[in-house]
């Protein structure tokens, strides 16, 4: 076979000396390593109750953003939806009626929002498509459920905690306390 | 398996003329790593024939990707070959770019070039380390996936993301780069060498695993280019194949490497040539990481490349311009019309040539898409590999193919 490149090296197969054939000095430098490795920091964390921290732009768990004043800021847009490749994303617009500027952010509001977390494959293109900052994806990961029904997230379970009404659980789901 | 084809099975030499019995090694075996069944003819110990099955992990990409905006189509390509996933995003990003004419800065190709040689180097870790696994050896296989660890968190500081990273956009990169993740990087660069060497040291030169790998599922050159081999695999048959070299793709002629070449195409050149590869690749890092740092003032903020047609604008604009919301709609929605071509664009990915052929009508997705996957091309040659060995070594000769069933099946 003739060379394409100038750069290629052949790999290094020389054959086995009888050192390394006598095969028990072999054993232990291997032994040595493997020994010497249980004196080591341990790699491993004791998960759950330990967590490794994560990059500020990991992709975990939706949330549903609400500004300062506790309003929610998805207009229904449908933005992610239409960006989920996995068409996870369920939403039904309503409009906002008169007494409701407390709550809903624009005119417009999402009366329905459905995330399904076992459809839903963490890609983080919602969060991009987002142009009302609503959508993001937190680092809270691992969903775990009895039944499909409960990945179908809803709004419930999407919404961050109100800072307005309910600061302290904002700060912990936020892990500030 | 007939009787009639039974019958014109040459059995190999030294086996005793007998009826031979089928044994189905997988889809869910978990040796063969993956969703393979091999439906194998055995005489005792030993291989006569096997029938390959694909197809059990099939999820369409090819049409899949027909009705998708080209975002969309890049955590599909996540999903070819996991292991390595970066190298695939950004050779989709690159035959895109490549049909829409789009030149990417240098910073961005080198940056490039970082991902995907870490995407390399990982998926050349799963794999080396795995040959140990399957031969007995699975300490080696713990200690060098700490540094595994290592490339995942780049990944993650970049991308937000681990395995399925969806990395990259049309373009560049969605977010710069931060002190972090070179931080990182830094330390991958420090502390992984450490670990390869003394990798090798438990296994290069060790008798049993040497005897075990040594004249084990070999492929002759030739053949191999008649199967369309490439990649480490082709390597280790000695052929210098690198698409690297011979069609370079994001400035990839910046950087001086070697290719390593086996001889003779067994389980043990392959894992020789991953080996070589992995320090290979380290040098590139280091050499794209100094070239990086070259950049200074404007220059060194530079992440993609001015592609607005498809590249989201800034969030900040987004959220206060109209005219960047109208065209981050636009993208989003999927409206821009691709200009009709054909293109093919391969990358040197962690397991051969990982191709993209795109046809486009002009229409706002691909009119046709095929990824030339190359597991896919391995495991045609699988039987022949397998033939007249034990079964203990097809599954080495498996594992060492770097066979991943997500890329094979698409």
């Amino acid at each position: 076979m003739q060379a394409l490149t100038q750069r290629s090296r052949a790999v290094d197969r020389k054959p086995l000396t009888l050192w390394e054939r006598i095969y028990l000095p072999a054993v232990l430098k291997g032994m040595t390593i493997t020994f010497g490795h249980m004196f080591k920091k341990r790699p491993t964390i004791n998960y759950p109750e330990k967590t490794r921290p994560f990059s500020p732009v990991f992709r975990g768990l939706h949330v549903l953003n609400r500004d300062e004043e506790g309003r929610e800021r998805c207009t229904a847009c449908g933005l992610c939806a239409v960006a989920c490749p996995a068409e996870a994303i369920t939403m039904e617009a309503a409009e906002r009626k008169n007494g409701e500027e407390g709550l809903y952010r624009e005119e417009k509001y999402a009366a329905r929002y459905e995330i399904n977390m076992l459809r839903c494959i963490f890609c983080g293109l919602c969060e991009e498509a987002c142009p009302k900052d609503a959508i993001y994806l937190s680092e809270t990961f691992a969903p775990s459920n009895f039944a499909r029904k409960g990945f179908i997230y809803g709004k419930d379970d999407l919404l961050i905690p109100n800072p307005k009404t309910q600061p302290e659980e904002l700060a912990k789901a936020r892990g500030e306390a | 398996m007939s009787e009639y084809q039974h019958n014109n099975i040459k059995l190999p030499e030294g086996s005793i003329e007998k009826q031979t019995s089928t044994l189905n090694l997988g889809p869910t075996h978990p040796a063969t790593h993956g969703v393979f069944q091999n439906i194998l003819e055995m005489d005792g110990e030993r291989i006569v024939s096997s029938e390959q099955t694909i197809g059990y992990i099939h999820r369409a990409f090819e049409k899949l990707a027909e009705r998708r905006p080209l975002y969309q189509i890049t955590p599909i390509t996540d999903r070819l070959n996991y292991c390595s996933s970066p190298i695939n995003n950004m050779g989709w990003h690159m035959t895109c770019e490549k049909l829409l004419g789009v030149q990417t800065p240098k910073r961005v190709d080198y940056l490039r070039v970082i991902i995907m040689e870490l995407a390399r180097v990982a998926d050349h870790i799963i794999c080396n380390s795995v040959i140990g696994v399957d031969t007995g050896a699975l300490s080696v296989f713990l200690y060098v996936m700490q540094y595994r660890e290592l490339i995942y968190e780049i990944y993650e500081e970049i991308c937000g993301s681990r395995l399925t990273t969806n990395i990259g956009r049309i373009g560049g990169f969605e977010r710069n780069f931060n002190n972090t993740a070179f931080t990182k990087l830094e330390k991958f660069l420090k502390e992984f060498p450490v670990a390869l060497k003394e990798f090798e040291t438990l296994l290069q030169r060790n008798r049993i695993f040497v005897e075990r790998t040594v004249g084990c599922g070999p492929i002759a050159a030739d053949r191999a280019l008649n199967y369309g081999f490439t990649g480490p695999n082709l390597r280790a048959a000695g052929v210098d194949y690198d698409v690297r070299i011979h069609s370079p793709y994001s400035s990839y002629e910046d950087f001086t490497f070697n290719v390593p070449v086996g001889t003779t195409g067994d389980v043990y050149d392959r894992w020789l040539v991953r080996n070589e590869e992995m320090k290979e690749s380290m040098s590139i890092i280091t050499q794209a990481y100094e070239k990086i740092q070259e950049f200074k003032g404007a220059d060194a903020e530079v992440y993609h490349a001015n592609v607005p047609e498809y590249y989201l604008p800034k969030k900040e604009d987004v959220y206060t311009k109209m005219e960047a919301l109208i065209w981050h709609f636009k993208i989003i929605m999927g409206e821009t019309a691709i200009p009709p071509g054909e293109v093919y664009h391969s990358v040197e990915g962690a397991n051969g040539e990982l191709g993209f052929y795109f046809i486009s009508d002009g229409g706002r997705t691909p009119y046709r898409l095929h990824f030339r996957r190359p597991c896919f091309i391995y495991y045609q040659a699988y039987s022949e590999l397998a033939k007249g060995s034990m079964l203990s070594d097809a599954i080495i000769t498996m594992s060492s193919l770097n066979l991943i069933a997500g890329e094979l099946d698409a």
